[in-house]
């Protein structure tokens, strides 16, 4: 039984602790949401006042041939990186619950280090790596194709080859959650599929695939959205080249606002990302919402 | 040795080569960056680290401004790390125990704004904080860096499951809710307390977007960001370039390597899956 003045207090408090949290997300995530959806129909330069122009920066966008280039090249990369880095996890995952103990644990810390890594230091050690004239896998590429490769300006092999880098620094969070995933698959089910005389391959298929599938559909779709929002990989590798065969989404927003001063068309760009992502993150939630239920 | 045995050990040996061609690349940057310039570029970097080479380290060390971007880099994310966990656990604590107008309303923008891309948002936090003067300092590097919903999510989530009873104790010696969350609820999660911080800095130092914007000036960047300056400057300088990229590394491996156990056991658990 609450008094009125109990329930004063409580409120009191509530308001007390969730202000400082709703001041910095108003002034710093909503008002900017705000004003990236007002500028985005505005003929705004970076800094400074622009006119209402309504759509026109939309309409822009749909006959903006580089911006195609770029959806184009961000829907490659998520087709080179997304199921791939589901697959090489769900291997890595299923090899490492194998292990025992100690060597377990060696192992996944080993796969799980690139992850901590900033990206600067990932792009500068596989530059390295693939350095054209010095880099330790030139050889490789050389036995495949003949000669070395200057893979970062290459219009074939720089999609690809970001796609491997990025493979490389990020997988170790979807193995993580493989193995987290595998660790809740019920041993007794196994030891029921052995006693039926199931194979291996039909225990996989019949019992961890299944079981597994929530969390192989949270990892596919947290990797679609993180890939969209690619841009410090290209930046720093490629800068978009060569003949923008790596301009993505995300690096037409930066050079529209932060090189050519087109504060209104970048956030019309943004706000297309923006869309994009929503969209896919409801689908997310939906998935995840069916996969519970099961 | 049975059958069964050798095959363990096989498989064992095959993962375990797997695991170390997966972390080559900073193998190869370590042998590279205890070599003299010389040698490399002579016959190329080696398998074998043959050479203990100190001299690109030295250099980095006293000839770049990496001093001066650890300190940007360790202030800055120290004080997101503080600023996100307090008010991170006074949300979560308010939306868990305390009844309020707009309570619903609050716990659906949170879960809600974890769809927006944060990029998609820079333009529109690059001219806010321009407005603000903030362009070039680290308040311009923290203040967007600031909210991250999943820490009220998770917070909430361990605050629910605390029993009820647990709270009368307090509140009859005359505790109010703010001795509640400091006295009982947040003792109670030193561990997830522990993951998520370990979780907001790291993914604060490691940004590199934000501060590739807002920060122009030398003397301010945070250490991905000023890494890639030195790229430029030295040109080709490959002892020197993996010794500064394993020195702006180190923290966060070491990092890494001390508190493993929570670092994995928070990254499952702000994805929402359980270990």
């Amino acid at each position: 039984m609450l008094t009125p003045k109990r329930r004063r207090r409580e409120r009191r408090a509530a308001f007390l602790m969730i202000a400082p949290f709703l001041f910095i997300f108003t002034a710093f995530f909503l008002y900017p949401t705000y004003s990236v959806i007002a500028l985005s129909f505005t003929d705004a330069p970076l800094i400074g006042d622009g006119n209402w122009v309504g759509l026109a920066n939309y309409t822009k966008l749909l006959g903006d041939r580089l911006f195609h280039t770029s959806l184009w090249n961000n829907f490659y990369f998520v087709l080179l990186t997304v199921i791939p880095t589901t697959v090489i996890a769900l291997l890595i995952a299923l090899a490492v619950s194998k292990l025992k103990g100690r060597m377990q644990a060696l192992v996944l810390t080993l796969f799980f280090l690139p992850y901590v890594l900033p990206v600067s230091v990932v792009t500068m050690i596989w530059a390295w790596m693939l350095d054209f004239q010095f880099g330790i896998l030139q050889p490789l590429i050389a036995a495949v194709t003949g000669k070395p490769v200057p893979v970062f300006k290459n219009p074939y092999w720089v999609m690809p080859m970001i796609a491997v880098v990025t493979v490389w620094w990020t997988n170790g969070f979807n193995v993580l959650l493989m193995i987290a995933g595998l660790r809740n698959i019920p041993a007794d089910l196994y030891e029921a599929a052995a006693l039926d005389g199931a194979t291996a391959w039909q225990r996989f298929w019949r019992v961890t695939w299944p079981l597994l599938w929530p969390v192989t559909a949270l990892v596919l779709t947290l990797q679609l959205i993180l890939q969209l929002k690619l841009f410090d990989q290209v930046y720093l590798l490629s800068n978009g080249g060569p003949f923008n065969r790596s301009y993505v989404v995300l690096m037409q927003m930066y050079r529209e606002a932060f090189q050519l001063n087109h504060g209104g068309y970048a956030s019309a760009i943004a706000m297309v990302l923006f869309l994009f992502i929503v969209v896919l993150s409801v689908l997310q939630f939906q998935l995840l919402r069916l996969g519970g239920r099961k | 040795m049975t059958l069964k045995q050798a095959r363990t050990l096989a498989f064992t040996g095959l993962v375990l080569i797997a695991a170390a061609i997966w972390t080559f690349p900073l193998y190869w940057a370590l042998t590279t960056s205890l070599r003299s310039e010389n040698r490399i570029v002579s016959d190329g970097s080696g398998w074998l680290l043959d050479e203990l080479n100190f001299g690109a380290f030295r250099e980095i060390l006293g000839n770049s401004k990496l001093p001066m971007w650890y300190m940007n880099s360790v202030g800055t994310s120290l004080i997101i790390t503080v600023i996100v966990l307090v008010t991170g656990m006074m949300c979560a604590y308010a939306l868990s125990q305390l009844r309020f107008p707009g309570r619903r309303l609050l716990y659906l923008v949170v879960v809600g704004s974890f769809m927006v891309p944060v990029p998609a948002l820079y333009v529109a936090q690059f001219v806010l904080m321009n407005d603000l003067g903030l362009v070039n300092t680290w308040w311009g590097i923290i203040l967007p860096q600031l909210v991250v919903p999943v820490v009220i999510i998770v917070y909430k989530q361990f605050f629910d499951a605390i029993p009820k009873e647990m709270r009368e104790a307090v509140v009859l010696d005359g505790g109010g809710e703010f001795t509640l969350l400091f006295k009982l609820y947040l003792p109670l999660n030193w561990g997830i307390t522990a993951a998520l911080a370990i979780i907001t800095f790291i993914s604060a130092w490691n940004n590199f977007f934000w501060p590739f914007l807002v920060v122009t000036s030398e003397d301010m960047m945070t250490i991905p960001v000023g890494i890639t300056q030195v790229n430029d400057a030295f040109g080709v300088a490959y002892a020197r370039m993996m010794a500064l990229a394993l020195l702006a590394a180190a923290p966060v491996i070491i990092g890494y390597l001390v508190f493993q156990k929570r670092v994995t056991e928070a990254v499952m658990i702000s994805a929402g899956v359980k270990g």
